[in-house]
């Protein structure tokens, strides 16, 4: 049978659902059907950024028939308490931030929703605000840990003597602003109670974990809760936990007895769900003549709400990036009167990795060392901070490799030097990592009639093409065609799956189907299931990464400018690359959006309102077509038998750590600017050219 | 959004109800609505009035009918080959799918995209007067440096209305009072202490046509648009600028800034400055310098002056 064995897993397979979604067959959480007395419900969200909300009065001429029920603190149910006190909505009438959900309509159309929430009267007592991060906040803390469990600060070595000794150094703060996860179908659910028990339809990147936390606040057990996630029009960690939009919808289900549909408004994602905390990174590097980093120093400053803290582990990746003998990494959590931030693609790694990136190229640039060159020199042979070995790490190949493609032998490491009519050219590199993890799941697998077989996990397709990749791996674990595999996942009852987050999705569902499907075919049985808890608890978690190297070429408008990204391009050596074609655009949807971290997105503050004031994709930028030119994403053929039964690295996320960096140290080299505060806006270049 | 009454009117005449608002493609006055900023009674839908023809005026020029979509404007063999300025424009606005919809008078009288403005649960003396202007100490990188007040620093998005400022045209009006026309170079107020009139347009005052009067040298004329990505995306900073050139010296010169200002900004004081001088960089550094000597920049929005005296230079050394 070895013939027909690791058939599918490696082949460009499309997408499963791929034609559901084109006809518009694939339904979302906003779409099922779920009777006649549907009700609607819209969010009044709060005016203010820090108050009390002592009173809520709906105008009598609005509550006309269509209005089922206004909720908010004074009436809503009790919640038992949450472990996310987002979700602990309408327990309190404390504001913490502008935008948080303060009272909810519910009414027989959406129409009559919305115009009632309009008209809702808050009564607020509004609280002097604090909103905006900076490095001399007296409010400034030590966090105990940083997310999901490192150490806040890690030190070894003398890094300050290393400093003052070292004949180059480099001493530089970079900036990161707030950003927006922005999917494309926003947080939504559909809410019904059947008996006692509850179902939801809802988006979402986890369904158990939905299940769990939205039963908690009411309860209930989580297999009395229901949770349906077939179909996701994105995450990018936004949707990993319950949102707020989950409790409102079973609250509003439960009180008017009805099915309640609750889909957020594109501007609520700019508040109530999440996004990517602002960072002030300042990162110092010393280097010997020839180019040994003899100390690196790496201090984050960024900010959570009052609600909650959520540490971004913003330095963490620079703990295991280059070797020096003196190394120190910190974070530093500000409490502001504004959203909880949450996870967002890379989360940690994305803006950490501009910091540590531009740095290095800066360092360069003083040594006279090409940024290849540097950081080849600084290769480690283990973990620099654990001391593990790593189970792979072709970081230099990575580099090496993709120079060679991008075509980089030549270049005149001089700023400012290539002119092509209004435009400066100029090329930029900078290294990628992403942690390679993989959590406990289960898995169960079924001989149906006929030749095929089911198999099923509470896994969600976040349109990455999990579904697809699952296929290929039951059906090599099963020794059988991917026509005969059906593949069910998207629902809370199946076997429990982990989160569709931290690039560990497919490493971890893949390794429970992996067991069920083999076990199925050695046992002979009809139905076999298979629980990875007790594999990963044995494995060693640190010194697994995957490892890459982005290049990027801009030209800069002298003129104006304008930055565009001529060509991008990525190499990687993420493990056993499991379908080319959906991890093409993986790596190309994290460069774009690395693009996009680079040169537009930005969720602008204004202090005195306390809130961001740009909050639809109109004035939220994100690349768009016509920004896209050349954009290419090519791997190593990297074996790692460490790892899990596929060999497979996450690579989710990894296309969006150092493309920024890359872009970044490209416009300098086209310009001899530096920006160190995101995005590189034509109006930060243009002065200085 | 609020209930409102929804009409078509069929003839001008009959479209002219006091107190209705028009209603052409709807790519801004219905997201306006959704969002709470225009919360209008009555709306007539003058996409029916048969003002969609571009027509050739008697004595040269064309007659733009207020419901010419973008798209076709910007298509039209005339236009393009006389004033590809106004094509060139219109090509650099929204996206395909909106210049679809959008027309010509919607296009001219679509709001500021002011995010104050736009955001009904924000003080804005535009749809709230009186409530104050946050822009002017908060957000205000992409609001006006010429023409201000202390009132509103709102610019007016379009890139058509750039083009057709620097051409002459002309609007034509039908309104309670009878017909009129009016330049559109005056059509667009400064927001003075009165930021919630963007026009001197009266209430229930119809536009029926732009006229485009015809300009020979329009032929050498260009529109260039600096935007934060590389479509899709409003100005930052514009210019649209026809120039007419003999023996080295400019004879005549056309010339209009987009994204500065409360309208779009006709370029006088740089057109005179121009007239009879040699048609060299220097002149149109010059040029460019005695126009925005009257720029009011703010906090975070001077970098639009250096952007818009290059982006003259730029564009009429490629016309020159
Ligand atoms: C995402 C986005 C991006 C955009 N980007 C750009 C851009 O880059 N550049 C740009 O220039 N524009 C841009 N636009 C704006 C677009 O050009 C305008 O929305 C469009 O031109 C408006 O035309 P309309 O026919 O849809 O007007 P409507 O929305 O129907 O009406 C706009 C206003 O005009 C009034 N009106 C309409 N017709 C008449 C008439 N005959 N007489 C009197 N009053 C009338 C209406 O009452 C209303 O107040 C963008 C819009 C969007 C949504
Ligand atoms: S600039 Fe004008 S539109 Fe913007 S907030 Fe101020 S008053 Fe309102």
């Amino acid at each position: 049978m070895t013939t027909t064995a690791e058939r599918a897993v490696g082949q460009p397979i499309g997408r499963v659902e791929g034609p559901d979604k084109v006809r518009g067959a694939a339904r979302y959480a906003a779409e099922y059907p779920v009777g006649d007395d549907l009700a609607y419900a819209w969010v009044a969200q709060s005016p203010v950024a820090r108050g009390t909300l002592t009173d809520v009065t709906v105008d009598p001429l609005v509550e006309a028939d269509d209005v089922l029920a206004v909720l908010w603190h004074g009436n809503a149910p009790r919640l038992a308490e949450a472990d996310d006190p987002e979700l602990a909505v309408f327990q309190s009438d404390r504001i913490s931030y502008r935008g948080q959900a303060l009272a909810l309509v519910v009414a027989r159309t959406l129409e009559a929703a919305r115009r009632a929430a309009a008209t809702l009267q808050l009564d607020i007592e509004q609280e002097p605000h604090d909103s905006v991060l900076r490095t001399d906040h007296p409010e400034l803390y030590t966090p105990e840990k940083v997310n999901p469990n490192f150490p806040s600060d890690t030190a070894s070595g003398d890094v300050e003597a290393a400093l003052a000794g070292a004949p180059v150094t480099v001493d530089v703060t970079y900036r990161t602003p707030p950003l927006h996860n922005s999917p494309m179908e926003p947080h939504a659910t559909t809410a019904l109670w059947a008996d006692d028990d509850l179902v939801l339809y809802d988006s979402n990147q986890h369904p158990p974990g939905v299940a769990a936390s939205i039963g908690g606040l009411f309860g209930l057990p989580a297999d009395r809760v229901h949770v349906i996630t077939e179909h996701v029009g994105g995450g990018f960690g936004s949707k990993g936990t319950a949102r707020p939009n989950a409790v409102l919808a079973a609250m509003a289900a439960k009180v008017t007895g009805r099915p309640v549909r609750l889909a957020l408004p594109r501007q609520a994602l700019f508040s109530m769900v999440g996004h990517r905390t602002p960072t002030i990174q300042r990162v110092r590097l010393a280097a010997t003549a020839d180019g040994h980093l003899t100390a690196i120093d790496h201090d984050v400053v960024e900010q959570s709400s009052r609600l909650f803290e959520f540490a971004e582990q913003t330095a963490v990746s620079t703990r295991h990036m280059y070797a020096a003998a003196n190394r120190r990494t910190g974070h530093r959590l500000v409490r502001l009167d504004m959203p909880t931030p949450r996870w967002m693609r890379a989360p940690g790694e994305a803006p950490g990795m501009v910091a540590l990136e531009c740095a290095m190229d800066e360092l360069a640039v003083v040594l006279d060392l090409d940024p290849i060159e540097l950081r080849v020199r600084n290769e480690p042979s283990v973990e620099p901070e654990s001391g593990t070995p790593f189970s792979s790490r072709h970081y230099v190949e990575c580099l090496r490799r993709g120079a060679e493609r991008f075509g980089w032998h030549d270049r005149d490491p001089r700023p400012k030097q290539r002119r092509e009519g209004d435009w400066w050219i100029g090329t930029g590199v900078a290294g990628a990592t992403y942690p390679t993890m993989a959590q406990p799941s289960t898995a169960r697998v079924r001989r149906l009639s006929g030749d095929s077989y089911e198999v099923s996990i509470a896994a969600t397709d976040l349109g990455t093409g999990a579904r697809t990749i699952l296929t290929q791996i039951a059906a090599d674990a099963l020794e059988v065609p991917v026509s005969q595999v059906r593949m069910r996942i998207g629902d809370s009852t199946l076997p429990r799956a982990s989160v569709a987050g931290g690039s560990s999705g497919s490493a971890s569902w893949g390794w429970a189907v992996t067991g069920a499907c083999r076990s199925l075919r050695e046992s002979g049985r009809e139905e076999a299931t298979f629980d990875s808890s007790e594999l990963i608890k044995q494995q060693e978690k640190d010194g697994k990464h995957a490892f890459g190297a982005h290049f990027a070429e801009v030209r800069v408008d002298a003129m104006t400018g304008e930055v565009r990204v001529s060509r991008l391009f990525g190499m990687y050596a993420a493990g056993r690359i499991l379908n080319p074609r959906t991890a093409r655009s993986q790596f190309l949807g994290g460069m774009i959006m690395g693009m996009g971290m680079a040169l537009h997105e930005e969720s602008v503050l204004d202090p005195a309102q306390g809130t961001w004031v740009n909050h639809d994709l109109a004035e939220y930028h994100i690349p768009v077509h016509a920004d896209i030119e050349s954009i290419e994403a090519e791997w190593l053929d990297e074996q790692d038998d460490q790892l899990n039964p596929m060999g497979s690295k996450g690579i989710g996320e990894i296309g969006i750590v150092g493309s920024p960096a890359a872009i970044l140290n490209a416009i300098w080299h086209a310009t001899g600017v530096r920006v160190r505060d995101l995005p590189a806006r034509l109006d930060k270049i243009l002065p200085h050219l | 959004m609020k209930t409102f009454t929804y009409r078509t009117a069929t003839d001008v005449a009959h479209g002219l109800e006091p107190g209705a608002t028009f209603l052409a493609g709807g790519t801004n006055l219905v997201d306006l609505m959704k969002l709470g900023v225009a919360t209008p009674d009555v709306l007539v839908d003058v996409t029916r009035l048969g003002l969609d023809e571009v027509a050739d005026l008697p004595g040269g020029g064309l007659r733009i009918g207020a419901g010419v979509r973008n798209s076709d404007l910007a298509a039209d063999s005339r236009v393009r080959r006389d004033w590809p300025v106004l094509s060139q424009a219109l090509l650099a606005g929204a996206s395909g799918q909106l210049r679809n919809m959008a027309t010509t008078a919607g296009n001219l009288l679509q709001r500021t995209r002011c995010r104050y403005f736009m955001d009904a649960t924000m003080p804005c003396n535009k749809h709230e007067p009186g409530s104050g202007c946050p822009a002017r100490e908060g957000d205000h990188r992409n609001l006006a440096i010429l023409g201000a007040s202390e009132a509103c620093v709102a610019t007016h998005p379009s890139d058509m209305a750039v083009a057709l400022a620097a051409l002459d045209a002309v609007v034509q009006i039908s309104g309670p009072a009878g017909e009129r026309t009016v330049p559109v170079t005056e059509l667009h107020r400064l927001p003075g202490d009165t930021p919630e009139r963007d026009t001197v347009l009266e209430h229930g005052e119809l536009i029926t046509a732009v006229d485009l009067p015809p300009l020979g040298f329009a032929a050498r004329s260009a529109y260039r648009k600096v935007r934060d990505r590389a479509s899709y995306a409003f100005a930052v900073g514009s210019v649209a600028a026809a120039i007419q050139v003999d023996a080295g010296a400019v004879t005549d010169v056309r010339l209009a800034f987009g994204a500065v200002a409360h309208k779009p900004w006709r370029a006088y004081t740089a057109e005179e400055a121009l007239r009879g001088r040699p048609a060299t960089r220097e002149s149109f550094l010059d040029a460019a310098d005695a126009e925005l000597t009257a720029a009011r920049p703010l906090r975070d929005n001077a970098f639009k002056v250096a952007l818009t005296r290059n982006l003259v230079v730029s564009v009429l050394e490629g016309l020159s």
